[in-house]
């Protein structure tokens, strides 16, 4: 609940993922190993069109080697023969690889999309049958950066880091064979630099990670808050605050920035040093090649005798130069693989705990389908609490009849929608039951269930579509002709035909600029067609003014006539002809009659009444 | 651009000479390879070892010299960006905080929202990458060039026959590719609304049983997502072995060409090794401005997202009283004939005229979408009116300074808005506001009972969006912001709905007895909140249908009749 401290628990939520155990990181990784192993002889096939074009584009300088040794003899003496036989290899090489590589990626980005596909479906599927109290407590940012940001994160790490790190295995693996086989003694260099590189990207990665959490956490404050402000722009506006919500941005850009800063003062080092020790064991490569270069002179020359190892011919040099740099490069690459794979962990470890997530408890086997449905409503000493020990509703009978009203009157957030989330089995039930025509709601389908009843919220709801998707939305299949009446009756026809495309006008975030009114007189309309046997308005007119509210009152009759009605409501006409009234206060019905009664016991709602003529 | 230039120009002698060290840094750099065929070529043959050993420490001081200058060019690069960065976000936000209603109508908020985030990031990018890229990869180029011409300019020749080459062909995949990505950015845009909206209606589609519906429609989304992505990254796969092929088809061109040329005595094999060297460098040069050019296109157009706000010009300023002359009469507020229209096309409001003297109540009544709302923007001037004119103190509102106007006021906008923090801060508002001033607001929006519950007091933290109180608890806190000044003119729209009605009689008792001087407009949906105004304004579409107090109105206005009976005795608790 307390804002002020999120900065602080997703500082504590990350510092957790880093000594996350290696049992839990295996676990995680073996799952999303299972996503690969589905597309198993894909996985094959690009394990191996990986390793020869490697090795084709490995053996490719070894080529260029020979080429150049064969043209070394110098003026009039090269051998043209081998000179073209070892181009006309290197062009066959590096083409066979440039299109193996070429398939390798086409394969991995049908590979990995397949992958994705498959977790985004079984995501979201999860996500429909989870209960909606999931919804309740988690935002609605937070569910997509699941399903968009993770999953491509996951996504990006399987397609790229796995195969990268093969690819650089073998990379160099094969170079250093390929050095042995030039000069093993030359290859000594880099048992100086390489443990320098290592000891160097891993204690700068190291000092590097918090910095750039800080810098994303320092950036997302500040989107936060120019979000928030821009959001009440016009309250800023209104009350001339301009200049001190500036300052406040200002705080918050000039940290960010700082925290920018801190991460770009220390990656600026990175680049470079990786590129010193590279051209530092160049020098020495060099050096040391140059020295037995001139070895391999002397010796051919007769003038000195060294042992064979300690000369190189100069192709030699030239090769065993190019192969150091491919040597080097995925060395240093390793550090940054590793850590885009542990953010790929973490956010593998995000989705899979949605999936995880419990779903609503399927329907039992035996469970029947309602069919028919008369509309006896009876709730049998119900207790309920949304957190086991905090109960909210303690023990609650109700009878309703076919075609009674049951009003539901409370003041705001006193747990009116409680009793709705029951009846529509949102929620279970921790003791006592539920029926409807007898029939124990545990034991019926949840689908039959919910669509017994017609459904509306004082929070609208439309989906992007157009007005008449959204007013069939509840039966499919509606011809034009019913939209168009049931539209009437909700007295919304004529503003959708005075709109340009009438029932075909697309509704969308930021075209057209429909009023919550309107938007809930949609609604309306959608119940209207829905045609269940029971009602259900959770406060249904309280967007609508009372003019329009009036004129649609003939229509809503109509609508609970013979239909058994649970209402949340504040107009007393429908409270006054309700067979019940339930009172609510604080989470518990506190009271429970119908007018009369409750008006001769002079309590809670007695005061409420009379409340409304003080002015 | 412009704008960009503007805000680097301070820093330009500074930014000259971060560019200065980082070419000094690349053609050190550039030297390395030259020393390598150096020694090969015409150090060995020497056959002195110190040499060969002493020009190899050479190139590790060379490599030393470029490590230094690059990681100091690198640093002040970043404090460049750093401070071009806040200076580029600071004159974005404050002017999109200026920006006139109908500015930002056109603009739209989730547009400016990302102008603020991502396109400033965007920018801050492009900065870093064009100082730290921009320099080295055309210098290597070019630099790498003449180094290979005075090699061997034929050598040389046959290697740049590959770049307009390469050139072209990643041209064409990125010309190709860019549409692609933005077709694929739209689908993730689709599949995204899907999952907002299903999270959010997901009571609505459970209780209608439309999971299976919802999930046909998300896999319809899904695949579409899926095909496009891999249209898109499938062609951009292409770039990577072409280019690499091509390069090295140049390698092997070198080679060849080389061969005959040493047979001819022409070049040494040296220079061929160089040459490769040297190869690699200036390909990477290449790899990195398209790079640049790619990631350019991507900083300029955010760049120019961001012009386009902060270029906006001024509109809604301060005329002169020659243009629109005070009134004679003195009254608090008026209205003569003000018609006003949103888009130009309907008038959203016409002929509207009253007028109050300080201290009276406006109660204003009607359906929705009848003008309540732009009635009280007018007056606060977030708009111009379109005829007509508004006047506070005889003043049209045109002719009063913005700081002036608008502290007057205190506000309660329809959904106004709470942001993240403490309740004392929420009702402040930056405003200075001493906290018995604060308390004692509290007290009057009747807010004060409940926030002593809280356990911290006024120092308890609210949500963005106020989510962690009820809907009732949030009006009567903004309430208390807007009476915390001791406004001239109180405006709530629409901001006790979610009262009871208790609580809203106990409010309006108060403001009458302890506001006298300040003159409250109130728009509300219940008679029962407007019922003692001084003047009662009933309308629709636009329109005013009836003006009166409540017992005159009963009298003349059929619709304010029919009203006040479906509410009076007929509204019940909310």
């Amino acid at each position: 609940m307390n804002n002020a401290k999120t900065p602080q628990n997703k500082r504590d939520r990350s510092a957790s993922y880093a000594p996350q155990s290696r049992e839990s990181r295996s676990r995680v990784l073996k799952r999303v190993a299972g996503y690969l192993l589905e597309h198993k002889p894909t996985v094959i096939l690009c394990f191996v069109m990986m390793l020869v074009s490697n090795i084709l584009a490995l053996a490719a300088p070894k080529l260029s080697q020979k080429a150049i040794d064969a043209i070394e003899p110098g003026v009039g003496a090269v051998a043209f023969d081998k000179v073209f036989l070892y181009c006309a290899l290197m062009i066959v090489f590096y083409l066979i690889s440039a299109i193996l590589s070429y398939i390798l990626a086409v394969t991995m980005v049908k590979l990995s999309q397949k992958i994705v596909y498959t977790m985004r479906r079984q995501l979201f599927n999860h996500l429909t049958e989870l209960p909606v109290g999931y919804f309740d407590t988690h935002a609605t940012g937070e569910i997509i950066s699941r399903i968009s940001y993770d999953i491509d994160t996951v996504n990006a790490s399987l397609s790229h880091d796995l195969l990268q790190i093969c690819a650089s295995t073998v990379t160099v693996v094969g170079s250093l064979a390929m050095m042995i086989s030039i000069s093993p003694v030359l290859l000594s260099v880099f048992v100086i630099t390489v443990p320098m590189s290592i000891i160097y990207t891993k204690h700068r990665s190291g000092k590097a990670r918090p910095l750039f959490k800080r810098r994303s956490q320092k950036l997302g404050e500040l989107n936060g808050y120019a979000e928030e402000m821009l959001s009440g722009q016009k309250t800023v506006k209104a009350y001339g605050r301009e200049k001190v919500i500036t300052e406040r941005f200002d705080e918050r850009n000039l940290e960010a920035v700082n925290a920018y800063y801190a991460s770009e003062h220390h990656t600026a080092v990175v680049g470079p040093t990786v590129n010193f020790i590279n051209n530092f064991s160049l020098s020495l490569v060099t050096m040391l090649g140059g020295i037995f270069y001139l070895f391999h002179i002397l010796n051919s020359t007769g003038e000195m005798s060294v042992l064979p190892v300690f000369t190189i011919t100069l192709g030699g040099v030239s090769a065993f130069v190019q192969y150091s740099r491919k040597f080097a490069g995925p060395i240093n690459e390793f550090a940054n693989i590793i850590s885009e794979l542990q953010s790929a962990c973490a956010a593998a470890e995000k989705v899979f705990a949605v999936i995880d997530e419990a779903p609503e408890t399927p329907d039992a086997d035996s469970a029947e389908t309602l069919d028919d449905v008369s509309g006896e409503v009876g709730l049998e000493n119900v207790r309920f609490g949304y957190d086991e020990s905090r109960v909210i509703i303690k023990d609650l009978s109700l009878k309703a009849e076919k075609g009674n009203i049951i009003a539901i009157v409370g003041p705001t957030g006193a747990g009116k929608t409680t009793i709705i989330n029951l009846l529509m089995r949102f929620y279970d039930i921790n003791d006592g039951k539920i029926t409807v025509d007898g029939k124990e709601i545990r034991n019926i389908t949840r689908d039959s269930l919910r669509r017994a009843y017609t459904m509306v919220l004082q929070e609208t709801w439309l989906f992007h579509g157009t007005i008449f998707e959204n007013i069939t939305y509840g039966r499919e299949g509606a011809t034009r002709e019913e939209v168009i009446r049931a539209a009437k009756m909700a007295h919304i026809h004529s503003y959708i035909e005075s709109l340009p495309d009438g029932y075909d006008t697309v509704l969308s975030d930021d075209g057209v600029n429909i009023s919550k009114g309107h938007k809930q007189l949609i609604t309306i309309a959608r119940a209207m067609l829905a045609d269940a046997p029971m009602l259900i308005l959770d406060e249904a007119t309280s967007n609508v003014d009372s003019r329009t509210e009036q004129r649609i009152q003939a229509a809503m009759y109509k609508l609970m006539e013979g239909r058994t009605c649970f209402v949340i409501a504040h107009r007393l006409s429908t409270i006054q002809n309700a067979d019940t009234i339930l009172v609510v206060k604080d989470g518990n019905v506190i009271e429970q009659g119908n007018h009369e009664s409750l008006m001769s016991q002079k309590g809670f709602y007695f005061s409420l009444y009379n409340s409304q003529f003080d002015s | 651009m412009k704008l960009l230039f503007e805000t680097l120009k301070p820093y330009k002698w500074f930014i000259f000479l971060t560019l200065t060290i980082k070419s000094a840094a690349t053609l050190v750099e550039l030297a390395i390879p030259y020393i390598l065929s150096y020694i090969l070529d015409d150090v060995v043959p020497t056959k002195n070892v110190r040499n060969i050993v002493m020009w190899g420490v050479m190139m590790v001081i060379c490599s030393a010299l470029a490590l230094i200058g690059n990681v100091v060019a690198n640093r002040m690069t970043a404090r460049v960006t750093r401070k071009t960065s806040r200076r580029i976000r600071h004159r974005l936000f404050e002017r999109t905080l200026t920006l006139s209603s109908a500015q930002i109508d056109r603009f739209t908020v989730p547009s400016l929202e990302s102008r603020l985030t991502s396109d400033t990031y965007h920018v801050h990018g492009f900065l870093g990458m064009s100082m730290r890229m921009g320099v080295r990869a055309p210098l290597l180029l070019i630099g790498g060039v003449i180094v290979t011409a005075t090699l061997d300019p034929v050598l040389t020749l046959v290697m740049l026959i590959v770049m307009p080459l390469i050139s072209v062909s990643v041209w064409v995949i990125t010309q190709r590719g860019i549409p692609l990505f933005k077709q694929s950015q739209r689908s993730l845009d689709s599949m995204i609304r899907i999952v907002r909206e299903d999270s959010q209606g997901i009571r609505v589609i459970k209780a209608l049983s439309k999971t299976d519906y919802e999930r046909r429609k998300y896999d319809g989304a899904n695949k579409r997502l899926v095909k496009d992505e891999t249209r898109a990254s499938m062609t951009m796969s292409a770039s990577n072995p072409l280019v690499t092929f091509i390069l090295n088809f140049g390698l092997v061109a070198v080679v060849l060409v080389g061969a005959f040329r040493v047979n001819s005595d022409l070049t040494q094999t040296g220079k061929i090794i160089a040459f490769i060297q040297y190869f690699t460098i200036i390909s990477n040069a290449m790899i990195g401005i398209t790079r640049i050019f790619v990631h350019s296109s991507k900083g300029i157009a955010s760049m120019q997202r961001i012009a386009e706000v902060v270029n906006t010009e001024e509109d809604l300023r301060t005329e002169s009283e020659e243009k629109y002359p005070p009134r004679a009469d003195r009254k608090h507020i008026v209205f003569d004939d003000v018609s006003f229209s949103y888009i130009g096309k309907k008038d959203n409001l016409s002929h509207i005229s009253f007028s109050l003297e300080r201290g009276q109540t406006l109660g204003i009544i009607g359906a929705t979408g009848s003008g309540k709302t732009t009635l009280t923007q007018l007056l606060m001037r977030f708009y111009d009116v379109g005829e007509g004119a508004v006047y506070i103190d005889g003043r049209d509102v045109r002719t009063i300074p913005a700081d002036e106007l608008r502290s007057k006021f205190g506000v309660v906008m329809q959904n106004d808005f709470i942001y993240h923090g403490t309740v004392a801060d929420n009702i402040d508002f930056g405003r200075d506001i001493p906290p018995e001033r604060i308390k004692r607001a509290a007290e009057l929006a009747q807010a004060a009972e409940f926030i002593e519950l809280f356990p911290e007091k006024y120092e308890h933290t609210l949500t963005s969006k106020g989510t962690n109180i009820s809907g009732g608890q949030k009006q009567r806190i903004l309430i208390s912001r807007a009476l915390a000044a001791n406004p001239e003119i109180l405006v709530l729209d629409d901001s006790s709905s979610a009262l009871d009605y208790k609580t809203d009689a106990a409010l309006r008792r108060s403001i009458r007895e302890n506001l006298g001087e300040t003159t409250t407009v109130v728009v509300a949906q219940r008679v029962s909140s407007i019922m003692n105004a001084d003047l009662i304004l009933v309308l629709d579409e636009g329109k005013i249908i009836g003006a009166g107090k409540h017992g005159e109105l009963l009298e003349s206005c059929d619709i304010y009749r029919e009203i006040s009976e479906s509410q009076i005795g007929g509204a019940f608790v909310e």
